[in-house]
């Protein structure tokens, strides 16, 4: 649509203005609608976050964020991105180098298990970790026996976030590695560079903004998970509890206007992450 | 074209190690734990399974689950179809706003929407205070899980739509007017069909998205059992009664059901590309 030929879109809008076009009553109320549409459905709930937060003043905002419960959300929240990010980052990285730039068999049953965290509820992300490292799960008792605790403790969120996030860089980076081919490559390792070299020489730049999108994506993903991260939390306040958990318990404790501020801030990095994939989209079409 | 993809293959390096970390790392997050779910670590025989699947609790929490969500996708289609259409076919101020917001409900954590959603339909919010002198009760019931579904599946229909728009050639729909039809009659016989399979796609993949959502609508369900209860729900509820063969059963369940979505979905999913290719 826009970076075109200017000559060329000029002509195309003068030839769909006399035959394939709707009336221009009928355009103006489709896009009407269409406001509405999103007015109602997308920007409604994102103003009650806002006003709500702010409804008891600027001092209940400030204290609710500065409280030590919140702040320890805030920590962990951190923390589990800086663990699940990098992780899942190296892995999409790995994979879209073997399923795009290589022929073999098995590749289209590889990505649909990549995608698979996508398709399987948030809560039943919670719940095999529950069975594998909980009280009666596989390997419980075991880690009772040497004091390890998974899960109620950090270790499991980790898992559960690591699981939920799993596919996000990978499915980024796949198609786009895929549309470059691997010529370049081919090329570099023919003049004598090594493997290494070729990918941060000649990969890195070419899938940059694609890796960027793909990490923004899973890092918003990490911050912001819910169900799985409730079923293996164990809501410890101070100690397993994420900024999205704190959000509940406040909610539930009828603290509104704290539980709103905690919010705002993730609507913050919700608004800060359709940002940059603007931006990503702009370089994109150009 | 096969020749030369074999010697590629040999000339670049790293095609052992990244296969081999990722076919590990994948094993090690994903498939390990999720056979742990269908490996039956509960020790839970059939006829056990049988009693707590049929449970009439566990039926009414999956009727639920399958209403809301089929009626919500359902809403997403029609006012997806609208957003996208006017965001592809149309300039006007803001339209890259628009387009940007699309995507709140993916980059909004799903806690956060719980409990904005509520708070906007709750009988003394913005939308609830106006429909509670109707009568018309939307947090705590059905209606509710349903808005909440419509707000996180809205993306997935509009994104699914949106490239076949774009990419959709105009000559058709050029000859059928100059051949006298009707703006409308054109939309309906030339451009209509061609979005059958993505709309039919952005419908399965919201559907799929609700069945399994549960940040978004514990807040504004109001979570009675029999009545506003979701699936997802329940495992949560069992697991908090440290009844894991209960929340094993309910949760393989809705996995089943997940694996055919997907099943369904890459099926369309198909069929749209092929279809694409013999336009």
């Amino acid at each position: 649509m826009a970076g075109g030929v200017p000559g060329a879109a000029a002509v195309r809008q003068v030839r769909t203005s006399r035959a394939s076009a709707e009336k221009p009553l009928t355009k103006w109320l489709l896009i009407a609608g269409a406001g509405l549409v999103l007015l109602w459905l997308i920007v409604l709930p994102l103003a009650v976050v806002l006003t709500q937060a702010l409804k008891k003043g600027w001092d209940v905002y400030i204290s609710a964020l500065s409280d030590p419960d919140a702040l320890s959300a805030l920590k962990l929240t951190l923390f589990v991105a800086l663990v699940t990010v990098p992780l899942n980052t190296i892995f999409g990285v790995a994979a879209a180098w073997a399923i795009a730039k290589f022929k073999f068999k098995g590749k289209g049953v590889l990505i649909t298990l990549i995608d698979l965290p996508f398709a399987v509820s948030p809560v039943i992300g919670g719940l095999i970790f529950v069975l594998v490292f909980g009280a009666n799960g596989w390997f419980g008792p075991w880690l009772a026996d040497h004091g390890f605790k998974i899960i109620y403790a950090v270790p499991g969120i980790v898992l559960a976030t690591l699981f939920v996030t799993f596919p996000f860089v990978a499915r980024e980076l796949i198609p786009l590695m895929e549309d470059q081919g691997q010529q370049e490559e081919e090329a570099a390792i023919t003049l004598g560079a090594k493997g290494w070299t070729v990918f941060t020489k000649v990969t890195l730049p070419n899938i940059k903004w694609g890796l960027i999108y793909g990490i923004i994506l899973c890092n918003a993903r990490a911050m912001g998970e819910f169900g799985a991260v409730s079923v293996v939390s164990g809501h410890i306040r101070g100690e397993t509890n994420t900024l999205p958990l704190h959000v509940e318990i406040l909610y539930n404790e009828y603290q509104f206007s704290a539980s709103f501020a905690v919010a705002s801030l993730l609507l913050l990095l919700a608004l800060a992450t359709l940002l940059i994939k603007s931006l990503y989209a702009e370089k994109n079409v150009r | 074209m096969g020749g030369k993809k074999i010697s590629r293959s040999r000339v670049l390096p790293g095609f052992g190690l990244t296969l081999g970390f990722s076919v590990a790392y994948l094993s090690l997050v994903v498939l390990v734990p999720l056979s742990a779910l269908l490996i039956n670590s509960t020790g839970l025989d059939w006829a056990k399974f049988w009693q707590v699947a049929t449970d009439p609790r566990v039926l009414a929490s999956y009727r639920i689950s399958f209403t809301t969500s089929a009626a919500a996708a359902l809403v997403d289609a029609a006012l997806g179809l609208l957003l996208a259409w006017v965001l592809v076919r149309y300039d006007f101020p803001g339209r890259k706003l628009c387009d940007a917001l699309i995507d709140l409900p993916f980059a909004l954590p799903t806690a956060v929407a719980g409990v904005s959603l509520t708070a906007l339909y709750a009988p003394n919010g913005w939308i609830g205070s106006l429909l509670a002198p109707l009568g018309v009760k939307v947090a705590f019931s059905q209606l509710g899980i349903t808005l909440a579904l419509m707000f996180i599946g809205l993306p997935f229909v509009v994104r699914t739509l949106q490239p076949v728009l774009q990419d959709m050639d105009r000559d058709a729909e050029e000859a059928s007017a100059t051949l006298g039809a009707g703006r409308f009659r054109t939309f309906r016989s030339i451009v209509l069909p061609s979005l059958v399979p993505p709309l039919l796609t952005g419908f399965a993949l919201a559907f799929a998205r609700g069945i399994g959502e549960y940040g978004s609508v514990v807040f504004i369900s109001g979570n009675m059992p029999m009545k506003t209860e979701i699936a997802p729900l329940l495992i949560m509820s069992k697991l908090e009664q440290y009844d894991y063969a209960g929340a094993s059963a309910v949760a393989v369940l809705l996995l089943l059901i997940s694996f055919l979505m997907l099943l369904v979905i890459n099926s369309l999913q198909r069929w749209s590309s092929r279809k694409k290719e013999a336009v």
